[in-house]
């Protein structure tokens, strides 16, 4: 790693402030990505601003019918939390398949959701849970805010601070694991809200969408098959040494078939 | 004496004679030269197997790299030291963490065990390391540090799991050797379980 100023405010004004007198600055969260980037010398920036000291950013609180979730709780409090098993259970299994005990004891909800990888597994959720991304000043749309290959609608220097999900009447994920990685080849998840059905897609494109097509068929008729009569074209996604663009078109009406019958199952 | 044991104490007493930063190591050495006129206060007290240790970090530093080359605890391995591996694995509060993607100054005020905190005082082996010697689980024995640490851990959230479920509890530990079915009759075995 090159070397860089480490930093560990207790509070959001305190990361900001060093955040806006820094030349070149990363806010680093569980760094599960973001160190071994720095290592591989990917990146080497000159402060690295721990969130890990700023408390009001972890736990999980049930308000009404929203779940919400502080953007520095790791995947393995997600996955243990019994209010998001009981009113989002989804999300807990979505957790529960991130990577290995490690990851999951480390990484947390905001990091993998800024970081924006197209294989990482919230983003799904993120598309198709009715969420809203809170950060210091501003809310932002769960459907608006992933933009391109680790791109997302946050502006330099904004913290996600929470992450507020719908509770759906049901869902289901389904993905096919990298088996090394655990990554998502391609993950899908379909969600019930009340009988409108939303299906978030990630690890197909550069970043993680809605499958507007196939909301549409299950809308009408929500049966794995009714997934047949979509069209999946490949353009845009992505083809590297794990799956080939075509093959991940393939593999998103397998997952989301999977997800769907899965769902039905209860 | 073996190669092997020769090198660890040539390592550790490298560190203990306290010249490491000067001649012998040269990963030490170049992160000392390239270090930035920081904010960071770099003597820090670390909590390691129930002891508290006072030791210079820079601000880049990897919690591997502290427990190996300024600790000298050599149990802690380094294997790929990008967070996929496992070998590196550690308790930190309990829960396991890849130690080599964890900045040690981010460590502060936690609790952290490794390999060499599991025996008892006397010297008795932990039952789970006693377990992987009766089943002959290591081969060339790299990863099992690791595979040990992760051990603990599953076996206190789980103390009577399954096969599957011990598999995928120590999936974050790659064995080259492909030991992973005597790893996971040793877990077995540690719980109480026949293998």
């Amino acid at each position: 790693m090159y070397p860089f100023k480490y930093h560990r405010p207790t509070s959001l004004e305190e990361a900001a402030s060093l955040y806006n007198g820094s030349d070149d600055p990363v806010y680093l969260s569980g760094g599960m990505t973001l160190i071994p980037t720095m290592k591989q010398r990917l990146a080497a920036p000159a402060d690295v601003i721990d969130l890990s000291g700023i408390e009001s950013l972890t736990g999980i609180s049930v308000k009404g019918d929203k779940l919400t979730i502080g953007a520095f709780t790791t995947h393995a409090a997600v996955m243990a939390s019994a209010d998001v098993r009981k009113h989002i259970p989804v999300l807990a299994y979505l957790a529960a398949q991130i990577g290995d005990a490690q990851v999951r004891n480390r990484g947390t909800i905001g990091g993998s959701v800024a970081n924006s990888d197209p294989s990482a597994d919230y983003p799904a959720a993120i598309v198709s849970l009715g969420t809203t991304i809170h950060c210091q000043n501003r809310s932002i749309d769960g459907t608006e805010f992933f933009k391109d290959l680790f791109e997302t609608a946050l502006e330099p220097g904004e913290i996600i601070t929470s992450i507020e999900f719908s509770m759906p009447t049901r869902a289901a994920y389904r993905k096919f694991p990298n088996p090394a990685s655990r990554y998502a080849v391609v993950g899908v998840l379909v969600a019930d809200f009340g009988g409108s059905i939303r299906v978030g897609v990630t690890g197909a494109g550069p970043c993680a969408c809605r499958a507007s097509g196939m909301e549409k068929v299950l809308n009408d008729n929500l049966k794995p098959a009714a997934i047949d009569a979509v069209e999946v074209p490949d353009a845009g996604f992505n083809s590297d040494l794990h799956a080939s663009a075509e093959y991940r078109a393939h593999l998103v009406k397998v997952m989301a078939k999977r997800a769907v019958a899965a769902m039905l199952e209860g | 004496m073996s190669t092997r044991l020769s090198r660890r104490r040539f390592i550790k007493s490298v560190i203990a004679s306290g010249v490491a930063a000067s001649a012998t190591s040269g990963w030490y050495s170049a992160a000392q030269a390239n270090r930035p006129a920081g904010t960071t206060e770099r003597l820090i007290s670390l909590n390691i197997n129930g002891r508290t240790r006072r030791v210079d970090v820079l601000p880049q530093e990897t919690l591997a790299s502290t427990l190996r080359y300024k600790l000298g605890m050599t149990g802690t391995k380094i294997g790929c030291n990008r967070g996929e591996c496992g070998a590196c694995t550690v308790l930190i509060d309990d829960v396991t963490h890849y130690s080599c993607s964890m900045l040690t100054h981010s460590v502060r005020g936690r609790s952290v065990t490794t390999v060499e905190g599991l025996q008892a005082a006397d010297g008795t082996l932990h039952p789970i390391q006693q377990a992987f010697i009766d089943e002959l689980a290591p081969q060339c024995g790299y990863c099992t540090p690791g595979q040990i640490m992760a051990a603990v851990a599953l076996l206190k959230d789980n103390p009577k799991p399954t096969r599957d479920e011990v598999r995928v509890g120590l999936s974050g530990n790659l064995c080259r050797c492909g030991a992973y079915d005597h790893y996971l009759s040793a877990v077995l075995r540690a719980s109480g379980q026949s293998t």
